[in-house]
């Protein structure tokens, strides 16, 4: 049974079209990486999936629930992180926790002091003092603290250094080792391929393309600089080479991922001095859709 | 030394006015008016000589001389009646203007990381703070002029040019004295929400020490810059030396906050935070106990207040008295035919309303509270959490009546106390509580209007606060104006019964409360159905 399930959700706010029939399946168990670029509608997919928004057109279940209807039987399940986390400037970081995990009706455990002592956390400190990053750590470790079985979270590491993005993604791979399914919005691809089972991409409030990392990887081109012993003769028209550049005996190009095989065997015979080879990035299929998004020509690459 | 200090405040300050150009605008079209209105219609109503000393007989007693401060009542001129009836109010207005807007400048700003934005550009250390008080300033002096030119043109006779000038200059004084006020706040408290706490709690403080002043103790409303502007006799004596005074207590207070904000560093106040607490007590864990916790402040400076003011009325009680026994002509005039009520209960319901209407500002503010906390994105983390929005609404709504009872004991409380202990043979608890408690369901209604603009109509929530102010105008200068009656029908508070000298009027207070009651239903029904923003 999906856990999260939309069907066409679509989201006006006045004349301004933010979704426009949004379709999104999360399998139980899986890391789900939701990117696109700023404004793309991310945050408003979550906000309708967390009852907070009323979609215009459309329907979405959670647990196989209605997400307006039943938003706080499916809230006892769910732990949430928001992008920009705004917090009371009067309070407490570790009164925020507390507060934060009894709210969602879980109770004290010892998690608490796990992962404040991970995220290197100060609780006594008012959140007025704190920075970005600080307070995105209060809302991160309120939702690994309590119990769900769903996490979504929005954006929730654009805050952090590189030590407490490691931090995160461990929290993250912990709670899929205990089989519990993650909604997570990013548009730092780095670390959507290192922890996403499937990913989905949305653009202009459409999903313009989903499935898995491997799925997706054919539709990317990897990156190779060669060295040959005698010039290649007619690279420039060889099937399935884009990009091409470079003089004589020395090319750098990108070669479409189902062509590789035939691109190899073809320069092979021209004898390799030298072969380096970039993987195919998340980064690429996310520039090809979002920059001019011509699927014939590719990127240069200087 | 002064240039690195002062650098580019004249851009700074051009600044400020450009964003707040509206606001400053709509602050001075609004006070003059309010004060431009006011004179004509008194002369209509109060034409002659006679009729005006008729209605300065009635302002001599103390309880009006603790609202209004001190007159020339033996020239009761049209002049010296509008500065009599309005310059102390109108200057409280202007004061809160100040306040407002350079809290909004200083604190606010550097509360948000504005001003280090500013501070990273080529911008003197103290340019921020005095380009805010430079603007308020020429507003203020603005103000002033303005008034002035628009009281002399109306062409009353009592209103002379040296009177309508001190008279428009006391007004911007006032606010020049609370710009630099603020300031002085703004660098002490570490936060926006202190600054103003501090900054109208003085406010606050200043008219209740005239108030006790004027009536009980001449000494101690000349520590008052309210009591100044009393004193100064515009339309009278003239007396121009007060307004040297408040701008000379003024510029010390600005050398004051321009040294404070000198030593400190940006971003810290005076008064350093403490470290908190590592776990949440039992009280926050819930939706009711993080409300209240984030009113807590608000709450208990209002009950303060309350119980003040409350007081401060109660203890001119015993004046009353004594004033209107020694006197066979006044007794007759104010009291009823039959005699049958004393002029302690004649007065009570008047200070009642007065009362009642300030007892509604803290739960309106408690209400409003929830659309504010949604648009710091705070409500969020509730409603993604096992928290209902009817819920929400319900714990609000709760907290408002709550606040509202209290705020209305209190101030019953202290009213009974301080007049029990000022009148000879003391004052019936039960009188004055009832008194008091009359106007629980008008102000439960209020709580429910501004609960209906949260559900509804949320960006205009705060539009609740013009129906609190029309309503505190039509009773409390009701009277003196003679609106036709469903002028004050207009309000929930024209309904409550004049206690103690008319009885309770049951189905008035029952069907204001079943009529609350349905509006917060399509509140917590309207609240449910809406987008959360942020
Ligand atoms: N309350 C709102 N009113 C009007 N437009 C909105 C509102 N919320 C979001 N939008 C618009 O919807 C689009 C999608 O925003 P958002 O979901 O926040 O994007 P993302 O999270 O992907 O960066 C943006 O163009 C944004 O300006
Ligand atoms: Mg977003």
């Amino acid at each position: 049974m999906a856990v999260v399930q939309t069907k066409n959700i679509t989201k006006r706010f006045g004349a301004f079209t933010a979704l426009d029939g949004v379709n999104m399946e999360l399998n139980e168990g899986e890391i789900y990486g939701f990117i696109g670029p700023n404004g793309a509608g991310k945050s408003t997919t979550i906000r309708i999936l967390l009852g907070m928004l009323k979609a215009s057109a459309g329907e979405a279940q959670i647990f196989g629930k209605d997400v307006w209807k039943d938003a706080v039987e499916i809230h006892k399940r769910l732990a949430y992180v928001p992008g920009d986390v705004n917090l009371w400037p009067n309070l407490t970081g570790g009164e925020v926790i507390d507060l934060f995990v009894k709210l969602q009706g879980g109770t004290k455990n010892s998690r608490r002091e796990e992962l404040i002592e991970r995220f290197d956390l100060d609780p006594s400190k008012k959140c007025r003092t704190y920075s970005k990053g600080n307070r995105q750590k209060v809302a991160l470790i309120a939702a690994f603290a309590s119990e769900a079985d769903l996490y979504i979270l929005d954006e929730p590491t654009s805050g952090l250094d590189p030590l407490m993005e490691n931090v995160f993604q461990q929290c993250v791979n912990e709670v899929k080792a205990e089989g519990k399914t993650v909604l997570l919005s990013s548009h730092i691809l780095s670390e959507v391929e290192k922890l996403c089972d499937r990913v989905g991409i949305i653009r202009q409030g459409r999903i313009i393309e989903t499935g898995t990392l491997d799925e997706l990887r054919h539709l990317t081109r990897t990156k190779l600089v060669i060295e040959t012993k005698q010039p290649v003769p007619n690279i420039h028209e060889f099937a399935g080479i884009h990009g091409i550049s470079g003089e004589n005996r020395r090319w750098s190009f990108q070669v479409d991922t189902e062509k590789l095989d035939d691109v190899m065997k073809y320069i092979s015979s021209y004898g390799i001095t030298k072969l380096e080879s970039a993987p195919p990035t998340l980064e690429d299929l996310f520039m090809r859709h979002y920059e001019g998004n011509d699927p014939s020509g590719g990127r240069r690459n200087g | 030394m002064g240039n690195h200090l002062f650098h580019n405040i004249g851009k700074l300050s051009l600044f400020i006015l450009k964003r707040d150009r509206i606001r400053i605008l709509i602050w001075i079209i609004g006070i003059v008016f309010f004060t431009l209105i006011v004179p004509p219609a008194l002369a209509e109503l109060y034409p002659t000589q006679q009729d005006r000393d008729a209605f300065a007989i009635t302002m001599e007693n103390p309880a009006m001389v603790a609202m209004a401060g001190q007159a020339d009542t033996s020239h009761y001129t049209i002049g010296v009646m509008t500065a009599h009836e309005m310059l102390l109010f109108t200057a409280l207005v202007v004061g809160l203007m100040s306040i407002l807007l350079v809290n909004r400048h200083t604190r606010s700003d550097e509360e948000d990381g504005r001003v280090e934005m500013l501070r990273s550009l080529p911008v003197g250390r103290l340019s921020n703070m005095n380009a805010s008080l430079l603007v308020l300033t020429i507003t203020n002096i603005v103000l002033a002029f303005v008034t002035a030119i628009g009281l002399f043109a109306l062409g009353i006779e009592s209103m002379d040019l040296q009177g309508s000038l001190l008279y428009g200059a006391l007004l911007g004084g006032t606010g020049i004295f609370f710009a630099a006020l603020t300031a002085v706040f703004a660098q002490i408290s570490e936060n926006a929400r202190g600054t103003f706490g501090f900054s109208i709690a003085f406010l606050l403080l200043l008219y209740l020490v005239r108030a006790i002043g004027d009536v009980s103790n001449e000494a101690l409303s000349w520590i008052s810059p309210l009591g100044w502007v009393t004193k100064a006799q515009v339309y009278g004596e003239n007396n121009w030396w007060l307004l040297l005074l408040l701008i000379v207590v003024s510029f010390i207070l600005m050398v004051v906050a321009n040294y404070l904000y000198a030593i400190r560093d940006l971003g810290s106040g005076l008064i350093r935070a403490k470290s908190g607490r590592k776990y949440a007590s039992w009280f926050l864990q819930s939706p009711a106990g993080l409300a209240l916790r984030l009113m807590r402040n608000g709450i208990i400076g209002w009950a303060i207040g309350m119980f003040v003011l409350g007081a401060s009325y109660g203890s001119v009680m015993g004046d009353l008295d004594s004033f209107f026994s020694g006197s066979e002509m006044l007794s007759q005039m104010v009291l009823d035919a039959e005699g049958e009520f004393s002029v302690i209960e004649q007065f009570i319901p008047m200070l009642m309303v007065v009362i009642a209407i300030t007892a509604t500002i803290s739960p309106v503010l408690s209400m409003l509270k929830l659309y504010g906390e949604e648009k710091k994105n705070h409500i969020e983390h509730l409603i993604v959490r096992a928290v209902s929005r009817p819920k929400l609404m319900v714990t609000f709504l709760i907290i408002s009546f709550v606040n509202a009872f209290i705020m209305l004991s209190l101030a019953a409380i202290g009213f009974w106390s301080a007049g029990a202990a000022s009148v000879e043979g003391g004052l019936d608890f039960g009188m004055i509580y009832t008194a008091a408690i009359a106007h629980f369901p008008a102000i439960v209604c209020m709580i429910s209007i501004a609960a209906l603009l949260v559900g509804f109509l949320p960006r205009f929530s705060s539009f609740v606060w013009l129906y609190v102010f029309y309503s505190f105008i039509v009773l409390y200068l009701g009277g003196l104006f003679h609106f036709p009656d469903w002028v004050g029908k207009l309000s929930p508070f024209g309904y409550i019964s004049q206690l103690p000298i008319e009885d309770v009027n049951i189905v008035a207070e029952i069907v204001l409360l079943v009529l609350s009651i349905a509006i917060m239903i399509i509140a917590v029904v309207t609240y449910n159905k809406r987008d959360i923003q942020g």
